[in-house]
């Protein structure tokens, strides 16, 4: 538990200083990519459907497990594809940011 | 042998997301980055997947080709405009699959299988109820107001305060008993499971009240947000499971997503305070709510 709590603070540390600089056009892709890795309660949901012995468990542990992977899959896939707009249009990224801006203020 | 072959391999996947996340900062190397962040979860769940002693394969191989399936399906065949929205529910079902993976081992524990739950285990299968089920309404509303099927306009009604207000109490009691009742359990289960029932129904609750009165142009700071308390439900439900991957990488997106959104608000010169209580502010609310000229 004390073992926990230390690389719990430690890696909160980490997470805030891993961020400097960020042009306001990833924001969105960035905010996607990291809903993707926060996705990582796909281990747990593995564990929970996987290893328990509850039916109970098991089946809440299935339903977490469909979520997460929806959550991890999906989630990096879509932020690929926000991200291919900019190795296309390289010399005009500021108009691909603006238009997922607009997208998202709707 | 087993578990320090585990440790490294999640390791690895933190060393690859923190890596992915440094990447995503600039556009031209944003898409490695990216890749590298879905290799570092490739790597989590391959060594979860054949170190640990997973009981029931069909059920597992089941859960991650269906997962996998609606997710593809959905990144898809979004429309670019209608991204963010998407990313919203994403982020809401990675909450409510912290908040079940507590609610699972909840029931283990209470059938009886397990032993040595104690106060601390209580705490934290409360916190990642708590948080997770939040991120999972407060997102689901998110995406309703980016997509239009809730208005754009901040909502507001007489005594959303107050209300706001009791269910935070009743949010408070319920984890109260659950802490109160950690060493009668699981020969006593009921309490235990009837506050865990509550405390999720009070969040859900919670989330809602929470996010419907944030103006529509102001949901991809909300959306960063939830993602923030996604991470630390995640890093939660590591406290439960004693599972280092999940609490570092949890933690690592939590505060990343944090600063992330504060950097949002930045951005649009305003405070996270001023974006978080834009329709809470009584008389002047809407005004905070109006002053920038978006959407």
């Amino acid at each position: 538990m004390l073992n926990n709590l230390i690389i719990f603070v430690l890696a909160a540390f980490l997470g805030t200083e891993v961020l400097t600089k960020v042009p306001q056009t990833l924001h969105t892709p960035l905010m996607s990519g990291a809903n993707a890795i926060s996705g990582i309660t796909v281990v747990g949901a593995l564990v929970a459907a996987g290893m328990t012995t509850g039916p109970w468990s098991t089946w809440i542990g299935f339903g977490a497990l469909v979520v997460a992977t929806i959550n991890v899959v999906g989630g990096f896939l879509v932020t690929d594809r926000m991200l291919k707009m900019f190795g296309k249009k390289e010399a005009a990224p500021a108009s691909v940011g603006a238009g997922q801006t607009n997208g998202s203020a709707d | 042998m087993k578990t320090a072959i585990i440790d490294l391999a999640y390791l690895l996947s933190a060393v690859l997301f923190v890596f992915g996340l440094k990447r995503m900062q600039s556009p031209v190397t944003a898409r490695t980055g990216n890749a590298l962040a879905s290799l570092g979860m490739l790597v989590a769940v391959v060594a979860t997947l054949f170190l640990q002693d997973i009981l029931s394969w069909p059920l597992i191989l089941g859960g991650l080709a269906l997962g996998g399936l609606i997710g593809v399906a959905l990144a898809r065949t979004v429309e670019m405009t209608a991204m963010p929205e998407l990313v919203a529910v994403f982020n809401g079902f990675g909450g409510l699959a912290s908040a079940l993976v507590s609610g699972a081992e909840l029931a283990q524990y209470a059938s009886g299988d397990v032993y040595g739950f104690g106060a601390v285990t209580a705490v934290t299968i409360a916190l990642s109820i708590l948080i997770g089920t939040v991120t999972f309404s407060g997102s689901i509303i998110a995406n309703g107001k980016l997509s239009g099927w809730i208005t754009g306009s901040p909502i507001s009604f007489p005594g959303l305060r107050v209300l706001t207000g009791l269910l935070l109490v009743g949010a408070g009691v319920a984890f109260g008993v659950m802490v109160a009742y950690a060493e009668a359990f699981p020969t006593l289960a009921r309490p235990m499971i009837l506050a865990a029932l509550g405390l999720g129904a009070t969040a859900l609750l919670l989330g809602v009240l929470l996010v419907i009165p944030i103006g529509g142009a102001d949901m991809p700071v909300v959306v960063s947000l939830l993602n923030s308390y996604s991470g630390l439900a995640a890093a939660a439900a590591g406290f439960v499971l004693d599972n280092t991957a999940l609490i570092v990488s949890g933690t690592l997106v939590g505060a990343a997503g944090m600063i992330l959104t504060v950097l949002m608000c930045e951005a649009m010169n305003r405070s996270l305070a001023n974006v978080m209580l834009g329709g809470f502010g009584g008389g002047d609310g809407p005004a905070a709510g109006l002053d920038v000229p978006e959407g």
